[in-house]
């Protein structure tokens, strides 16, 4: 299995990460990822509702996000989080990518889009791509996921 | 049979299979069916309305599901009714996703119901006037089988007649 440098927090802590999807298995999966990448799971929901109640609760550092779910959808779910919490960073995880699509998810304040079937590979540099951008969570990699972490 | 609106299909299904289950996929067997579908195992059907019309069959057996459901999640799962229905959503949701991705960027606008899933022994009917391509794949977890069926709508296939050729 290939392996990921580490991304850190500024603070040298884990990044922490909220997962938003209505299948248990893509939430597996994306959670496999995180912690391969060296992150912290701070909440899971399976759908835009729960969502915006577990940002809240857990304020995380990054929101993976799937787009069609029950109750509410993943877009309407940016637009809520983003309004209260403007520096919320939200990466799109969807199997339809189509531009239309993604152009909303950005437009209500998405950072970034990966599409279904995940690869590890692309997930990692997206992330890296969108912490780099935060100034509290530098996300520079220091070290393999679980390697010298102080 | 309109190849153009079923390649996309088989392209994102192959492409689907091959990443999410991290082996390699195989067409074993592709045939013609303009009758009553019958189900080969747990079956997720999705249909699709707007530009182009039509309706795609996933369909794998509970044992397949188990295994795949296991290399989704990356753990060993327990064989349960809801595992194989998450499972066989999740990947009718892939791979529809994906074709829809395809099928939009050459301009198609269509909307897709969610996955129903059918698990009993009734067969599922087929659309009206369309036959069906149903394809076998071969994956590392067994096999998994595709049945699709689609269509331009009336109206726009009259408009597509309509345009006069260009010399």
């Amino acid at each position: 299995m290939k392996q990921f440098a580490a991304l850190l927090r500024k603070d040298n802590q884990p990044v922490r990460y909220l997962v938003v999807d209505d299948s248990v298995f893509a939430r597996k999966n994306l959670i496999k990822m995180i912690e391969m990448f060296g992150g912290e799971v701070a909440g899971e929901a399976g759908d835009g509702l729960t969502a915006i109640a577990e940002y809240n609760r857990s304020k995380p550092d990054i929101v993976l996000m799937d787009i069609t779910m029950p109750q509410m959808e993943g877009i309407e779910a940016v637009e809520r989080i983003v309004r209260q919490h403007a520096d919320a960073r939200i990466v799109m995880v969807s199997s339809v990518g189509y531009q239309e699509n993604i152009l909303a998810a950005l437009q209500k304040g998405a950072k970034h889009f990966v599409q279904k079937p995940v690869k590890p590979e692309v997930l990692y540099e997206i992330l890296r791509y969108v912490l780099s951008d935060d100034p509290a969570a530098a996300g520079a990699p220091v070290a393999l996921a679980g390697e010298h972490r102080s | 049979m309109r190849m153009e609106l079923i390649q996309p299909f088989i392209n994102a299904a192959d492409a689907v299979f091959a990443e999410s289950l991290q082996g390699p996929t195989k067409i074993v067997d592709l045939e013609m069916d303009e009758n009553t579908y019958r189900r080969k195992g747990v079956a997720a059907l999705i249909t699709i309305k707007g530009d182009i019309e039509g309706r795609v069959i996933l369909d794998l057996s509970p044992e397949v599901a188990v295994k795949v459901a296991s290399q989704l999640a990356g753990v060993e799962m327990e064989a349960s009714e809801q595992v194989v229905r998450e499972t066989v959503c999740e990947l009718a949701n892939m791979v529809i996703g994906n074709s829809v991705t395809l099928l939009n960027d050459k301009g198609f606008h269509f909307k897709v119901s969610p996955p129903e899933v059918h698990m009993n022994e009734a067969g599922l009917a087929g659309s009206a006037d369309t036959e069906a391509l149903v394809i076998c794949i071969e994956t590392s977890c067994g096999d998994i089988f595709l049945n699709i069926a689609m269509r331009y709508l009336h109206r726009r296939r009259q408009e597509r007649n309509a345009v006069p050729a260009l010399d």
